[in-house]
Formats: C-alpha cells, structure tokens, sequence
C-alpha cells in the first residue's frame, strides 16, 4: 500500500471513530440538557417546592420506574423531570407528595430527619377515600423499620439534607397505589410531607437523590431509576438571587 | 582507492582522547546532587498527601525517598543519551563503522552490582514504610498485621492513649460514620480527634467502595459484609476531604464528603452530643446493634414489624432481592 493510500487511510480511520465520539457525546449529553428544568422564584423571601414521587411514570421508554415529578409553578402542571432550580440565600418550602408503598432503608440512619429547619418534618397520611389517618405528624424520625412508612428519601448530601420521604401503609401500599403517573391525591392513598431548608448562599448545582436504594428489577435495588436524571436522581439548581 | 584495496586499519585509541567515563560521571555527579537537593528541600513539602497525620507524613516521604532514589537512575540515562548524540555522533564525511565490542566485565559487573542495590533497597525501604506506620494508613483487612499503639476500650475519653473506633459505612452515593463508644451513634460527618490512635473500621451496604480520607494518607476498600481495618492518628488540626476511590457507579464522582480534626474535648463534646439528640429523638434505638459489619437483614432480630407484601410491584415492603435482575 502507497504511503498515500495509508494517509488516506488513517485519516478516514479518525474521521469515523471523531465522528462517532461526538454523535455519542451529542446524543448522551444533549439528550440529558433536553430534560426541562422548573424553576422557582422567591417570593417574600421564601419559595415553594412541590415534587411527588409516584410507582410509575408516564415515560415511552421506562414506564415502570419509580420516579419524582415536580410541579410548574406556573401552571401547577407536573414536570417529569428531576431538574429544579432556586434562588440562593433563601427558604425553600418543600411539598412531598409521596405515592409509592413503602420500602425499609437500608440504612436506617436516613429514618432520622438532617438539615431542615427545626431538624423536622411534618407529615399526613391519606387513604384512597382522602381519609386522613394521620394529620399533621411533625417528627424528627420516620422509622422505616418499624413500620410500613417510608417510600423513599429525599436527600442533598452536598447539604447534609436528608430527609425520609412518608408513604401510604401497608395495606395501603399492597392493594390500592396509584398507577397512573403523574399521580393526583383523588382515589389514591398517598402521603403529605412538607419541610424547609435554606438554599446555599452561592450559586452551584446540588445533587439530590434517592437513599433506599429503590431501582426495581435491578440487584439488590441498586442502579435504575435510582441513578438516572428524571426518576430518582436529580439536581437542585442554586442561581443568584 | 581501488575496490580491491584492504581497509585501512582503524586509528588506535588516542592517549590523549577525552576520558568520556571520568567526565560523564562528573556531570552526572552534579546533576543527580543538584536534583535530589530540589526534590527534598523544594518540591518534598508540597507533596500529597501532607503531613496532617503520620500516616500522610510516612507517605510523603515515601514519595520524596523513591524521588531521590529515581532521580539518579533518570538522569544517567538520559545523560548518557544526551552525551552520545552530541559526542559520539557521525562527522560529515565519516561514513566508518563504529568501533566492535564483545563484552565488558566492569561494565556488566557495576550494572549487576547497582542494579541489584537499587532493587534490595526498594525491598528493605518499601517493607520498613509498611511496617513502621502501622499499616501505612491502608486498609489491612479484619485481622490487622500491623497495629497502632493504643488501649482499647469500650469507652473513649480525650487525652488518654484509648484507641477511638469509627466505623466507616459506605453507600450509593454517600458516607456515614458510626462511634461504638458512643452508643453506636451514628452521622452523616466525620469528626476525629487530633493526637488520638484511630481505628477505622470500613464496610459497605451495597457495592464497593473504597474509603480515601486524603489528609489523613488512609485509603480503605469498603467491602460489603467485609471488616476493613484501617489506621491513623491525625497529628494537626484541620479539615479532610473524603472520595471514593473505587468506581461504584455512574454518581461515583459525587460520592464525597468533608471531615474535621479537632481537638479531643471539641470531639467529645461533639459525639455527646449527638448521641444525645439521637437517643432523644430514637434513631439510635432503631439502628441495628453495633457490629463490624452493617448487616440490614437483623431487622427481624430487633423484632420490629418488617412487613413484607406480595402482589405489588417495586420492593414490596421489603429490599429489592440480591437475585438476578429482570429490567422492567
């Protein structure tokens, strides 16, 4: 072969596998930049944060994962996304509806309520009737081991927020879940949790997960909708006020 | 000439030629002396990890030693390169062979003696830093060889000699840390104290990790159902920065936190305090009892209400089994 013929060669040889490294990049990174962001703005001094959690969500791809929506503020309509954005210095005011059954932590440790004002959450229970069988429970721990409660977490580690995210019970959780995403509290068992916490004094992006760990279908729970942007894994968007 | 001609027999080495041996050394002796007094007075103090514990001390000048020791060995060689390309090189118009050589004892010899010097002195040096600082800050696995000093005890009390036990849990994608002498309490922060033998005990829940308090010089694979045993006393004050330095999954390079070192009263007051609020508000009666791995599954031990519910989806009120998956 001509020293030619090899230049051409090689330099087609690069051009395919250049090629192939950006459709990668464009395809992985510009699909993950796709996903909207909601965002949040301060009004008094303080803003309001509503996510829920549902056993399912109304994805093409990967409906049968657990996932967390938030809410527009706007137009109150549910975003499947994970990606949320608040204003630095500031009280953020978080509503979790949480309608997935319970699973016991596998560290208990994040039973316990970190970070939030008062180190606290409030929560109520509701069955798929909207009867209320616990109202307005303001506690510093959720024992999921204790008892069916706890469905998920909702944790900042950057933060050291950590906070056990309240479930429908038992009976609750193996007969009558929602199963249509995004979930509403009207015929469905569910749990109300609200709690607060002052966003960073600087701008950055906070990680937010899940510490169950909950990716259904997957060993041992791990990987899943519990490591993917969209579903349990999420990012907090700290923008200067 | 004419083809037929013999060759002209090679000049016989000049008397007066440079004495490339005795001038090589020379520059090498003066290279190799000013480099490893740059490395050890210059670039040795800002060498990770540092010198907050013995431990980050020991490595240090571990890395500064195996510096000095290479140094040498580096710059003959590239000497060597250097002074045959611009001394040995071709003349124009010299197109002669170069001068045939079978061998040359003291050559062979000084390069087996060296070589072998270089190697046994790695050996004895390498086993000395193992040995010396307990471990060298590594993970030894549940039956430690090398040991720090320390008495142990089931209490701890600052400014005494007593070994202070953290347990070291490692999850996706987080770090916590549990105090036995504490009641088993447990938190989301590191806190240990200056001047006091340390004996990290590091496990997992899930996956593999891998504990790397990078101040401190200690880095310890945190295994599930695995005991790692790792040790250190930190020797200043100050903050530490803790990765993981296994891949444990695509978060990986979020898993992170932060430690302080602070002193021996601080941290007792500290962990008091938190056992205190813990026993308060109950989470440390609903953790597992303390043992030197963090196994969930003692749940039914504690006799608590674990309910497990057929028929659903997801975990089903219990953990998502260990068996092989099937992606929804």
């Amino acid at each position: 072969m001509s020293v030619t013929a090899r230049a051409v060669s090689l330099l087609a040889a690069f051009l395919v596998v250049a090629g192939l490294a950006t459709f990668v990049a464009i395809y992985f990174i510009g699909g993950a930049s796709a996903m909207p962001t909601v965002h949040y703005a301060a009004s008094g001094g303080q803003v309001n944060v509503v996510l829920q959690e549902d056993p399912q969500n109304d994805s093409s791809s990967k409906p049968d994962w657990v996932s967390y929506y938030v809410q527009d503020p706007a137009s109150q309509n549910w975003v499947h996304t994970t990606l949320f954005s608040v204003p630095a210095g500031t009280r953020v005011n978080v509503t979790l509806y949480g309608y997935d059954g319970c699973t016991p932590l596998r560290n208990n440790y994040f039973s316990q309520v970190q970070g939030t004002i008062g180190n606290t959450v409030t929560y109520s229970q509701f069955d798929q009737h909207g009867k209320e069988y616990v109202t307005d429970k303001t506690t510093q721990v959720i024992n999921a081991w204790s008892d069916c409660n706890v469905g998920h977490t909702f944790a900042i580690p950057g933060l050291g927020l950590y906070v056990p995210v309240a479930s429908p019970n038992a009976e609750l959780s193996a007969n009558n879940l929602c199963s249509e995403s995004p979930c509403t509290t009207s015929g469905n068992p569910y749990a109300k949790e609200t709690f607060s916490f002052i966003s960073p004094a600087h701008a950055g992006v906070f990680r937010w997960q899940c510490l169950v760990p909950c990716g259904g279908g997957f060993i041992d729970g791990n990987s899943g909708p519990m490591q993917t942007l969209g579903y349990m894994m999420g990012e907090m968007d700290v923008v200067s006020s | 000439m004419s083809a037929a001609e013999p060759p002209a027999p090679s000049p016989a080495p000049s008397s007066a030629g440079p004495r490339h041996g005795r001038r090589l050394f020379v520059i090498w002796l003066v290279l190799s002396l000013a480099a490893c007094l740059l490395i050890w007075f210059v670039w040795k103090p800002h060498l990770p990890p540092g010198t907050m514990s013995d431990a980050a001390r020991h490595q240090q000048f571990d890395i500064a030693v195996l510096a000095v020791s290479a140094a040498p060995v580096v710059i003959f060689v590239l000497l060597y390169f250097v002074y045959a390309i611009v001394v040995w090189r071709a003349r124009p118009g010299d197109d002669s062979d170069g001068e045939p050589t079978y061998g040359n004892t003291k050559i062979q010899a000084t390069w087996i003696v060296g070589t072998t010097i270089i190697v046994l002195w790695l050996f004895v040096f390498g086993t000395v830093e193992l040995v010396v600082p307990a471990g060298a800050g590594a993970g030894q696995g549940p039956a430690p060889i090398w040991k720090l000093d320390g008495a142990t005890s089931s209490t701890w009390t600052p400014n005494t000699n007593t070994m202070l036990e953290v347990q070291v849990i490692g999850q996706q994608w987080t770090w916590t840390y549990r105090y036995p002498q504490f009641g088993g309490m447990e938190s989301s922060e590191l806190l240990l104290p200056v001047n006091t033998p340390v004996e990290f005990h590091v496990t997992s829940l899930d996956v593999i990790h891998s504990f790397w308090a990078y101040q401190l010089g200690v880095k310890a694979d945190a295994n599930p159902q695995v005991d790692n045993v790792a040790y250190v006393t930190a020797k200043a004050l100050g903050s530490v920065t803790v990765r993981c330095n296994e891949l444990c999954g695509i978060w990986h390079g979020a898993m992170y936190n932060y430690g302080h070192v602070v002193p021996p009263t601080e941290f007792q007051s500290w962990a008091r305090g938190v056992q205190a609020k813990e026993q308060a508000n109950g989470i440390l009666a609903a953790l597992p009892p303390y043992a030197l791995t963090y196994d969930p599954t003692v749940i039914p031990q504690m006799g608590k209400n674990l309910i497990k519910i057929d028929g659903i989806t997801g975990a089903a009120g219990y953990y998502y089994p260990p068996s092989d998956p099937v992606t929804p």
